[in-house]
């Protein structure tokens, strides 16, 4: 955004400038650290300061996913679908600064930010629909050898931690917080480190489009201070290292392993591509229940 | 009720010829050890030994692994589904033939009773593979992309508890998909895998595709954290599948784990009582209590916990413990010492943790390594007979009033492999089964297994299935 613009009268208006906080349970704190950390352009101009969230800050936004997470999964599927289209829709609607933003931080083209936007609105869309379809695409009933009935259903796995993409600020953070939120799953995404910017800004989409609070709760700060307080939190079902350093991963797929959290170790790709399901596949358990057939 | 006497009925063991001692399986052949140590096998049951068995050491592994990298590149995931098909179609065939035999190693190897080593654990066997053949030219169809390749080279290493039918979980959609492996049975329960080798030779098996190496804890490392292997399946603790889990971490392995539990089997006050006993009984005393997902926390409804205790009583009454081969027993032998003295261990800390405990009238023979079916009541959430997995024949008995306090003690444990739900109400089996935090539900029925059927945990119960067509995606680069 312009930070100022010369008026019909001369004189230059002093732009209002935007506290990029965190997004924790549907309110947005300021670290509770008293940090904050100098986010800059392509060039190394100022922008502005970020969050520096910490470890306590972390563990407040799992307690916000844990206590979303009960309503959250038993949501209808259709209910799931239409709140994930709902967000589509409000990106929509604020097309214009989310290509500026995406443009500022990443120093992109003017075409090339707007791909990457439209991607990221078409993705939450892609997801959306998949909300009631992937039961009956992963569920199966099963002919056992025996009077019963017998069917399998995927079930979310609970909380989900996300070390969002380090290069993609927009794309690749919706990437990787669709596929685990559409099948019912809370999240704690931790941003890209060096452009946090646009993730921040879509938080305040969520917060206004029927997402419920705690559902997604977005972190900013440093990956290497704040990601093994995640991999290694204990009420934290699962893990998407994909902003991680090869090196720095190696050591929180360790730390998971604590718990058995389920790892997501994908690495950077072309977010671009259309998803495969592997990534909404990682969150989800399969529950197989038996009932006796009879009189 | 009238108690019945029965006189003994024991199966022969002569259909088993045990050789004196046992090479490892390796590239389609026996071969001994390169250091020579071997080790013995023993019946729980009288604690004579069964025979030698040769342990594995990193050597061994290296070669069991290399010759199944050549099996895996020279012939077998080269080979069209078809042909893998047919083999496990002969492979499922052979077991079936070699049915009572296999059962009656298994009961002398294991302690486990007969008539649940004939009429569960080898018939499932035989089904696992037939069932799996028939995926081996049909992966295009299994939802896992239109090519699905195999990893490569599979490191298994399955527990003492269904020696054969973890073998054959394992192997059998690893092979259906077009991988090799190298299998490490438990140290106690070495016996029916090796019997498993001689199959593969009968059946033409091509060799190196299947190697067994036997050995206890340090073999099974050296195998999970080879660096040839491609893929990592293990069932046992959630102890060691973390330190599996940790190892794998910063490789490129595929792992699946299929680890402890703590299942809850919850009784409502409107649940057919007598079925409901029946239940209980063999969540919790089949195979000795020795499974993963044993209803070992029984949850019953206030109003009817002193009737469903007082069957169950009555019923344990009935239970008979002893001979493994004796058709007529219900329970058998602990596996090893070192389970015993776990039991014995949990069950005196659930005693002076002050939980009531009881067990039937049960004389237990004075050789081998038993333990009689026990209940404890008076239990609550905090003591360890609750929390931990005991893997014995000991029942945690607790009570909840309401369906949301039940779903709340269900799931409070880190473990989340099974759960059993008792009530004629069709509306709250299906309430409580979505509430569940686990991966096999039990509705007005308990321990039933079948090869379509995904088995395996949520949380640190472990994670990917085993069974049925999500089997598969274990073994599939997918």
């Amino acid at each position: 955004m312009p930070d100022s613009a010369v008026r019909a009268d001369g004189a230059a208006r002093i732009a209002v400038r935007k506290t990029y906080k965190l997004y924790i349970g549907g309110a947005f704190p300021r670290s509770e650290s008293g940090r904050s950390y100098v986010v800059t352009d392509h060039k190394g101009r100022f922008l502005a300061n970020a969050a520096m969230g910490s470890r306590k800050d972390a563990r407040d936004a799992v307690t916000a996913a844990r206590k979303a997470f009960a309503g959250w999964s038993a949501a209808t599927a259709y209910n799931r679908g239409q709140v994930l289209y709902r967000v589509a829709e409000l990106l929509e609607g604020r097309r214009a600064q989310f290509v500026a933003e995406v443009r500022t931080a990443e120093g992109l083209g003017p075409r090339h930010a707007e791909a990457l936007v439209d991607a990221a609105i078409d993705r939450w869309v892609w997801y959306a629909g998949w909300a009631d379809k992937i039961a009956q695409v992963r569920g199966a009933a099963n002919p056992v050898a025996g009077p019963y009935f017998n069917f399998s259903l995927p079930e979310p796995t609970g909380v989900v931690a996300v070390i969002a993409p380090e290069a993609s600020s927009l794309l690749g953070f919706v990437s990787v917080v669709a596929p685990a939120v559409v099948s019912g799953n809370t999240v704690v995404a931790l941003a890209s480190e060096r452009f946090p910017l646009p993730a921040v800004s879509l938080s305040e989409v969520l917060a206004t489009s029927d997402v419920p609070a705690g559902v997604i709760n977005v972190l900013t700060g440093r990956t290497a201070e704040i990601a093994p307080w995640l991999a290694s939190h204990m009420d934290v079902n699962a893990i998407d290292l994909s902003g991680a350093p090869d090196s720095l991963a190696d050591d929180l797929a360790v730390a998971a392993a604590e718990n058995l959290k389920r790892v997501v170790r994908a690495g950077d790709q072309d977010w671009t591509l259309t998803p495969r399901l592997d990534r909404m596949l990682a969150y989800l358990e399969t529950k197989t229940v038996w009932h006796p057939a009879g009189t | 009720m009238p108690k019945f006497e029965y006189a003994p009925a024991p199966e022969s063991r002569a259909i088993v010829s045990l050789r004196e001692s046992y090479g490892l399986f390796i590239d389609g052949e026996f071969t001994p050890g390169l250091d020579g140590r071997v080790f013995k096998t023993i019946s729980p049951a009288t604690e004579e030994v069964l025979a030698e068995v040769t342990e594995a050491g990193p050597a061994d592994v290296d070669r069991a692994v290399t010759a199944a990298r050549k099996a895996y590149e020279h012939t077998w995931a080269a080979m069209p589904g078809t042909a893998r098909a047919k083999y496990l179609f002969r492979i499922a065939r052979i077991v079936q033939e070699k049915a009572r035999e296999l059962a009656v190693l298994e009961s002398l190897d294991n302690g486990k009773p007969i008539r649940e080593s004939r009429d569960v654990d080898i018939p499932l066997v035989a089904a696992h593979f037939f069932y799996y053949a028939g995926w081996a030219d049909k992966l295009e169809y299994a939802g896992y992309g239109p090519a699905p390749r195999p990893l490569g080279v599979a490191g298994q290493v399955i527990p003492w508890n269904f020696p054969l039918l973890m073998l054959a979980w394992k192997i059998a959609p690893a092979l259906a998909c077009g991988n090799t492996v190298v299998l490490k049975p438990a140290e106690t329960t070495p016996l029916t895998a090796l019997a498993f080798a001689e199959i593969c030779q009968q059946a033409d098996l091509p060799p190196g595709v299947v190697n067994i190496v036997t050995g206890a804890g340090e073999t099974g490392r050296a195998l999970v954290t080879h660096p040839g292997i491609d893929k990592v399946a293990f069932t046992g603790s959630t102890e060691v599948g973390k330190e599996i889990a940790r190892a794998c971490a910063p490789t490129r392995k595929k792992l699946t784990l299929e680890l402890g539990g703590k299942a809850a089997n919850i009784v409502f006050e409107d649940a057919p009582i007598d079925q409901a006993v029946e239940g209980i009984v063999n969540g919790i005393f089949f195979n000795q209590g020795h499974v993963c997902c044993a209803g070992s926390r029984l949850l019953v409804q206030e109003s009817v916990q002193d009737e469903v205790l007082a069957a169950l009583r009555r019923r344990l009454g009935t239970l008979r413990l002893g001979d493994p081969l004796d058709k007529n027993t219900d329970v058998g032998a602990i596996n090893s010492a070192a389970q015993l003295a776990r039991i014995r261990e949990l069950s005196d800390v659930g005693e002076a943790e002050g939980a009531q405990r009881w067990s039937p009238p049960c004389d237990l023979p004075v050789k081998g390594f038993w333990f009689p079916p026990t209940l404890f009541t008076g239990v609550s959430q905090a003591h360890r007979i609750a929390r931990e997995e005991i893997f014995g024949p000991v029942l945690s008995v607790l009570t909840f009033r309401t369906p949301a306090e039940a779903v709340e003690k269900a799931n409070n444990t880190p473990y989340g492999l099974s759960a059993g739900v008792w009530t004629d109400k069709g509306s709250l089996i299906l309430w409580m089964a979505s509430r569940l935090r686990a991966g096999v539900v039990w509705a007005n029925t308990f321990n039933k297994f079948d090869p379509t059927s995904p088995f395996g945990g949520y949380k640190e119960s472990g994670y990917g299935r085993e069974g049925g067509r999500h089997g598969l995606e274990a073994y599939l680069d997918a």
